[in-house]
């Protein structure tokens, strides 16, 4: 029997490496791909939490997150390749428009 | 015993991909890092009794997002490489301090303090209550969350037309 | 017919706005009949209606219409005494002659209908003021004939000098108008109501010390822009641009008798002021002789007959100052009759020389126009105070009242009865210059007598200047029991009983009116060359008067030249300078502070991410370290 500590830190670590990965990457689908490692890392913490607590909800709001995450990768993939017939890049460091 | 093997095969999975997903200069390397990460986590899942939940990390996750990721990283050009040269030279510099003093931090927290991760926590699991079964799992989903379920029902329709519409975007014509 | 009374007002009313909206599809005599005909059934209404009070044996009511402020005794609701049916007698009555003059009068003018808009809606407000029931809704009839005054001083707005005498009418009343709201203001915050009986009733006990003094004095100067009495004076002699029934109607007969209507309605509160009374008296009779004076030396017909009516007025100031209250109001109903006779015979006169209204330019009219002669000489003998036409008996009994009031009033009466005097000259003067001697017109002029709805009115005005004055002579106050109703528990002063001394008075001032009127047609039965040399005479002062005593260049250069550059230093020094800065300032500092700011917005999602993150950071060390 692992110690719930142990999975939290490990989606410690995992939230932490992608929001690095999401700060120090240009590449827009990269960045993406850390927020769903930060997703799965909240998901770890749910799962494990619920399971300390004995309680299923933790579960259920895993299933809304997943679906919650699937409708944003959706979108986003769909404005990542929009942006791309546009301006033939994938950099978010060449879309600074909104610049005040 | 199994869970703790299950586990370090599983963390040190999971870390691995993460790592990967980071550092690769490909993104193709990364989204199949990303996929490793992805399947760590489910193996955590089932080793945590989260039965469908892991099964729809699978499928919904390793197959049908990362199929998509995929499609998209074909389609804007896998030979594509960031550039070296950094826009933001200071956002480094303060990133990796901030990360630095977190995880000095929570080394610490976690080495030297007496730190309950889940405070709430109430001795042994019971093995019945969290076997996330179907069922199980079906009973809260359609009671007491069901307007959150018809929700999310919602959610997605609008973002297959968000999608769609993102979609049919055109150059206009001269 | 007592329940009938709102129809007074409703008549005149609904007469605006029928033709307001639909008068331009009524052909031009129609409008002028329909008007005539809302404002004579009013005067039928009123007349039926005040039956009671000539029989003696009713009691003044109050018909309650709509609840408007009923917590501030402010609601739609008519007085009905004898006082308020005197006036709603004499306006609708003289209102509806100057109606049925006007059709004549105005033939031809392309905004007939409108002309008779305005006229009947003057109607409505006038009677509003006379039959209100308390002071706010006496104050809404009172802003109300300013307005219309306006309007119809304006009428012909194209000229430059109606359009700036209306203007000049309005802002002296509003001077005026302050006055009387201070006043009406005060009155309140000693009564907390508006409503006569509330306040009167409780006069007594309330209005120690300055207060009475103090409300009759700002009543006064609300009178006396409305009234034009002196300081305000100034606007009425302008106001003659307006067409001439405006003139008789607004600017003689009615309107401007509301400042002497508004101080004997608040006799109750003058009760306890005799210092404001003697003021009230003082300014009357200062403003008799000067304007008097000024009316000998004009040249235009309706100058004198405008600077006659503040003369006038004056003289019902001095009347109700010295609380002869029935002797002011029996002055005002007179002066109503032949000072309206005045201005229509003007009116047929001026209408007759094709807009001619320069005296200089007249002369031998008595034979062309014969009716209009006589009437208006009939007018003119009672405006002199000639026995037993009317204006004797009011006047005769005014200074007969300051004389029998003693101390400072002798002086007064002694500024009257040489106002008398001037008055019988000027009139005789105007009378003499414009029928009589030779033609001094241009043979294209083509005088005529007026058609009969003209006359008429002429005829019937002429009749009431005549036997008016027998309503209250010494043999028989008939008025004054009339009014004695409304003037209950106010001490009012009267001619002494004395027949010998009241007999004295009377010669006195018929010798002042006879040496007047006859000196007037001596100086003027000669030919143009005589009396031009006997004005000559008067040098310089002649000149003075012919230019009224400078006032007007006075008040230019002391009040509307200073206020024009305060205003223009206010528009352009302080508004652009001061109060512009201001908003521009507030404008450019948050342009600025948006300027300091703005470079946070890089447009870097990199750069919001990491404060995204460090705002998570320090949220969960927050909720780490305890929480809450």
């Amino acid at each position: 029997m692992v110690d719930v500590g142990w999975y939290m830190a490990l989606a410690a670590a995992l939230f932490l490496i992608g929001a690095l990965g999401m700060l120090l990457r240009r590449n827009a689908l990269v960045m993406f791909m850390c927020i769903e490692l930060m997703l799965n890392a909240v998901n770890l913490t749910l799962i494990s939490a619920g399971r300390a607590l004995n309680d299923l909800d933790g579960q259920v709001a895993v299933f809304f997150i997943l679906v919650v995450a699937a409708a944003e990768v959706v979108v986003g993939l769909a404005i990542i390749v929009a942006i791309f017939r546009r301006r033939a890049t994938a950099s978010v460091d060449e879309l600074s428009e909104l610049r005040g | 015993m199994v869970e703790t093997i299950l586990f370090v095969l599983a963390a040190a999975g999971a870390l691995a991909g993460a790592v990967t997903v980071v550092l690769a200069r490909n993104p193709i390397y990364s989204a199949v890092g990303l996929l490793g990460t992805l399947f760590s986590v489910a193996v955590l899942y089932v080793v945590q009794l989260a039965h469908l939940v892991a099964a729809v990390q699978v499928i919904v996750y390793a197959g049908a997002v990362m199929t998509l990721f995929l499609f998209v990283i074909m389609l804007i050009g896998v030979d594509k490489e960031e550039k070296r040269e950094e826009n933001l030279p200071r956002q480094r510099l303060w990133v990796g301090a901030v990360a630095g003093v977190i995880i000095l931090f929570a080394a610490g927290v976690a080495v030297f303090g007496d730190f309950a991760w889940v405070p709430a926590a109430t001795g042994p699991v019971d093995q019945e209550a969290t076997n996330g079964t179907v069922q199980a799992i079906a009973e809260p989903l359609f009671t007491d969350w069901v307007l959150a379920f018809e929700a999310t029902a919602l959610l997605l329709t609008i973002a297959a037309a968000g999608a769609v519409v993102l979609a049919m975007f055109r150059r206009k014509r001269n | 017919m007592i329940d009938l009374l709102w129809l007074v007002i409703a008549l005149p009313l609904g007469g605006a706005a029928f033709l307001h909206f639909f008068g331009r599809y009524v052909r031009e005599p129609l409008s002028g009949w329909l008007a005539s005909a809302a404002i004579g059934t009013a005067f039928f209404i009123a007349a039926i209606a005040a039956v009671p009070f000539f029989q003696g044996e009713a009691e003044p009511s109050t018909i309650p219409i709509w609840e408007w402020m009923p917590a501030l005794g402010a609601n739609f609701e008519l007085l009905w005494d004898p006082l308020a049916a005197l006036m709603t007698l004499v306006v609708t009555g003289v209102g509806t002659l100057i109606h049925v003059f006007a059709i004549g009068y105005m033939h031809g003018d392309e905004r007939f209908h409108r002309f008779f808009t305005n006229l009947n809606l003057f109607a409505a407000s006038m009677l509003t003021l006379v039959l209100a029931g308390n002071y706010a809704m006496l104050f809404l009839g009172w802003e109300l004939v300013g307005l219309c005054s306006y309007l119809l001083i304006g009428f012909w707005h194209t000229r430059p000098t109606a359009a700036a005498a209306a203007k000049k009418a309005f802002v002296v009343n509003r001077i005026g108008d302050l006055g009387f709201m201070i006043g009406l203001m005060v009155v309140f915050a000693t009564f907390s109501t508006f409503s006569y009986s509330g306040i009167f009733e409780r006069a007594g006990e309330e209005l120690t010390g300055g207060l009475a003094t103090a409300i009759g004095l700002l009543f006064l100067v609300g009178a006396a822009g409305k009234s034009a009495q002196i300081p305000l004076y100034v606007w009425l002699p302008d106001a003659m641009e307006g067409p001439t029934p405006v003139s008789a109607l607004i600017h003689a007969a009615t309107m401007v008798t509301a400042g002497v209507y508004v101080i004997a309605r608040s006799a109750p509160i003058y009760e306890f002021t005799p210092f404001a009374s003697t003021v009230v008296a003082s300014v009357g009779a200062l403003t008799a002789i000067w304007a008097a004076s000024i009316a000998l030396a004009q040249r235009d017909i309706k100058k004198v007959l405008a600077y006659s009516t503040i003369s006038q007025l004056g003289f019902m100031f001095l009347a109700v100052g010295a609380t002869a209250y029935v002797a002011g109001i029996f002055h005002l109903m007179t002066h109503a009759f032949f000072k309206a006779l005045l201005f229509l015979g003007a009116g047929s006169v001026i209408h007759a020389m094709s807009d001619e209204q320069d005296m200089h330019r007249m002369g031998g009219l008595f034979r062309k126009m014969p009716v209009t002669a006589v009437t208006m000489a009939i007018g003119a003998l009672a405006l002199a105070g000639i026995p037993p036409l009317a204006g004797f008996w009011s006047k005769d009994e005014i200074l007969a009242a300051d004389f029998a009031r003693g101390g400072w009033f002798y002086f007064l009466w002694i500024i009257g009865l040489i106002t008398a005097l001037l008055t019988a000259f000027y009139i005789t003067r105007l009378w003499v210059l414009v029928f009589l001697g030779e033609p001094r017109w241009e043979e294209k002029a083509h005088p005529h007598e007026s058609p009969r709805v003209m006359t008429l009115p002429l005829i019937a005005l002429a009749a009431l200047s005549f036997v008016g004055g027998l309503v209250n002579t010494p043999f028989r106050l008939t008025l004054e029991h009339f009014l004695e109703p409304s003037f209950e528990g106010v001490h009012i002063q009267h001619a002494t009983d004395d027949w010998l001394t009241l007999a004295i008075l009377a010669g006195l001032s018929i010798l002042a009116a006879a040496a007047g009127a006859g000196a007037g047609y001596l100086a003027y039965r000669r030919p143009p060359e005589r009396w031009r040399r006997f004005e000559d005479s008067f040098e310089p002062l002649w000149g003075t008067w012919e230019q009224a005593y400078g006032v007007d260049d006075l008040y230019g250069l002391t009040l509307v030249t200073p206020g024009r550059r305060l205003a223009e230093a206010a528009a352009f020094s302080f508004d652009a300078g001061v109060v512009d800065g201001a908003v521009n300032g507030v404008g450019r500092v948050v342009r600025g502070m948006g300027d300091w700011i703005r470079p946070l917005q890089t447009g870097f999602v990199r750069n919001y991410g990491v404060l995204f993150l460090a705002g998570a950071v320090v949220v969960v060390a927050w909720l780490v370290a305890g929480g809450s």
